[in-house]
């Protein structure tokens, strides 16, 4: 097994007909994900190296049977992208658009959450792959194998920096899960450490977590009660000053919260060991796969 | 964006939101012709972001043109806490028989706006929540329902404020949720709301944060952006697409993807040395970008070394490689660099730096050893030919 995407995912990509909607569709094709249709309203009819486009989410999942989509369509109209996906009857939506308002991402939080039978990863994020089975994103699955490690962070390039490192250690991942850096995102460590702590695969999970808001504290209470896994974290930023945005739009210091060290205290106060660099992070994984 | 309180201010006009009368200054003499406008007792306020104003003597009340001009001068000019002061405002000094505080702020963990009153307004929430929670109510608001008027009415009674403004201040409530959702706000904080003699409402300062990202929404919104206050190299990198902050440090730092960048602050403290900035050059960044962002980095005079720390995904490292070869050419930089590349095209990428042969560019293997070597290049101060 692995979490969110695999042999079954039937991929259904909005924007595909745009420049890097269709660069990355047809990587992820590629690598094996069963990629079914497109989405651009107007272009209906058309088709991108044999993949069929639609006018609308609806007409698409009736057509093809899609259970996971995409976003991959500017920040201005990527909301409405989100819900229309959601409206079609869509389990599984990643949404890899950067700089959604956060209005926007307010709004669309709220409906989903309405909606038991579907889930958001994203959006400013890298995606889901889960590697020899599927890779629905931007992760460059070259450096992944199979394995029994679950990956979870809000940053990708880290999530690679730290996967790779696991790599050359000759451990590979069950599923890599990049959540992205925004305020509101649609899916907390809490979500993704849940479905890994259900997934047989996994043996041990991996977070990779920043500075801001309070997602890595409430993921720290969840591991106590609910997780019986090893997890090892990471936290970056820890020298961060406070007030300035480092990059992603959730990575601020505010205050008396949002600060790398809490976190660091947090997660260590209920049992998790944390890796004080990328590679300390791999090392401790190691360490605790080989018994 | 976070706005200087006169911008905000401008902001909740547009809303109708009832203020005390006031202008804006950047001279003295600017100072002085505006309170011959508005009149005595007035305040002058130091325009900074930043808290804390009174305590460091940038706000003064002044009952005269030569009070004014007196303090007028003193404040412009002020460093509060790192903060320049470029601006003033001065407005009309009121009669206040109670001060009260309420804010609308984006709240991340619950993902709900929160709509928060209390009748202790005056000094920081924050003092205000640990010392007396009881005056402080608060309420979350589904966004899908909005805010309605039983919203304002439960929290004015819950916040026990005075019985005949209770309608008053509900309806402030509302036109302070309406501006978050209609400006795409992310925080509107009045500090203190005032209660006047005539029994009227007021914002008399006003705390306005709003969302960069919905800018394109709010196309006359931009006139509020302070762009001038900014940092020169932040302003550069900002018109060429970089996320670049600037830092207190002596290590330049190139880096690919917000986590990975801020990892290498880290990293790059953890091995003893200090940052000079932070900078994202994003994905898929080309020779030029990478050249654009050197020419940022090193914009900076107190940088005595530069770490790139790459790891590329949709980056290709010869790209970056590239980059660095052309800066290198063109900005004939005079501190060392440390090169760490892994990822997409590494092999190559390393050998065109290593072909290049260029002197003071130290290619590393790991994050943690070119962390390592380029704290102790800064240290020793090796300067390039």
């Amino acid at each position: 097994m692995s979490i969110l995407v695999g042999e079954d995912t039937r991929l259904a990509v909005a924007g595909l007909t745009g420049r890097e909607g269709s660069y990355h569709a047809m990587n992820n094709r590629r690598y094996g994900t069963n990629v079914v249709a497109g989405i651009t309203p107007g272009k209906g009819g058309q088709d991108v190296e044999g993949v069929p486009v639609f006018n609308t989410f609806r007409q698409a999942v009736a057509a093809t049977d899609a259970n996971t989509a995409m976003i991959f369509v500017p920040p201005r109209f990527a909301a409405d992208s989100i819900l229309e996906a959601e409206d079609a009857g869509v389990a599984t939506i990643v949404a890899i658009t950067e700089g959604i308002p956060a209005h926007d991402e307010l709004i669309v939080f709220n409906v989903l959450k309405r909606n038991p039978g579907v889930r958001l990863v994203g959006p400013n994020c890298p995606g889901v792959l889960s590697p020899g089975k599927a890779n629905v994103g931007i992760i460059p699955a070259a450096f992944f194998k199979p394995g029994n490690v679950g990956v979870v962070s809000r940053s990708g390039t880290l999530t690679y920096q730290i996967g790779n490192e696991l790599a050359q250690s000759g451990f590979g991942n069950s599923t890599i899960v990049g959540i992205g850096g925004d305020p509101v995102p649609g899916s907390s460590f809490v979500d993704i450490i849940a479905l890994f702590q259900a997934d047989p695969e996994t043996e041990l999970i991996v977070m990779s977590g920043e500075i801001g808001g309070s997602a890595e504290e409430e993921a720290a209470q969840y591991i106590a009660e609910q997780v019986s896994k090893p997890v090892v974290a990471y936290i970056a930023g820890l020298t961060a000053p406070p007030g300035k945005t480092m990059g992603h739009a959730g990575a601020i210091v505010s205050g008396s919260s949002g600060g790398g060290q809490a976190k660091i205290d947090a997660l260590e106060a209920v049992g998790v060991r944390v890796g004080r660099t990328p590679t300390q992070v791999a090392q401790i994984a190691v360490e605790i796969l080989r018994g | 964006m976070d706005l200087l309180e006169y911008k905000g201010k401008q902001v909740l006009a547009r809303y109708d939101v009832a203020q005390l009368p006031g202008r804006e200054a950047t001279t003295v003499d600017a100072a002085v012709a505006a309170a011959e406008d508005i009149g005595f007792p007035l305040v002058i306020k130091a325009q900074v972001k930043i808290g804390g104003r009174g305590k460091a003597g940038g706000i003064k009340i002044a009952n005269t043109l030569d009070e004014v001009r007196e303090h007028a001068t003193n404040i412009l000019g002020m460093d509060i806490r790192g903060h320049i002061v470029h601006e003033l405002w001065l407005q009309l000094a009121s009669e206040i028989v109670s001060e009260y505080y309420a804010a609308v702020v984006f709240d991340r963990s619950a993902k709900a706006p929160l709509v928060m009153l209390s009748t202790q307004g005056g000094m920081e929430i924050e003092q205000v929540a640990a010392e007396h929670p009881e005056a402080l109510a608060m309420l979350h608001v589904d966004p899908l329902v909005g805010f309605h008027p039983f919203h304002a009415r439960r929290l004015a009674y819950e916040a026990g404020v005075d019985a005949d403004v209770v309608v008053p201040v509900g309806d402030m409530l509302a036109t302070l949720y309406e501006v978050f959702v209609g400006e795409d706000a992310t925080l509107v904080e009045i500090n203190p709301l005032v209660i006047t003699p005539e029994r009227e409402v007021a914002a008399l300062d006003a705390k306005v944060t709003l969302d960069d990202n919905a800018m394109f929404r709010h196309p006359d919104n931009a006139t509020l952006d302070d762009s001038s206050a900014a940092d020169p190299q932040e302003a550069m990198a900002k018109k060429r697409g970089l996320t670049y902050v600037k830092l207190d440090g002596d290590i330049g730092i190139f880096g690919n993807g917000a986590g990975l960048v801020m990892s290498t602050l880290d990293v790059v403290a953890h091995a003893g040395g200090a940052p000079a900035n932070f900078l994202d050059a994003g994905g898929g960044a080309k020779a030029e970008a990478i050249a654009a962002s050197v020419e940022v980095i090193l914009g900076n005079p107190n940088v005595k070394a530069v770490l790139f720390n790459v790891f590329g995904g949709i980056t290709r490292c010869d790209e970056v490689a590239r980059g660095i070869i052309e800066a290198y050419e063109i900005l004939k930089p005079t501190v060392p660099f440390v090169v760490r590349l892994d990822g997409t095209n590494d092999v190559e990428a390393r050998k065109l730096l290593a072909d290049a042969d260029l002197p003071h560019v130290y290619p590393e293997a790991t994050m943690d050893g070119a962390a390592a070597r380029v704290v102790a290049l800064a240290r020793e101060g090796v300067v390039a030919a």
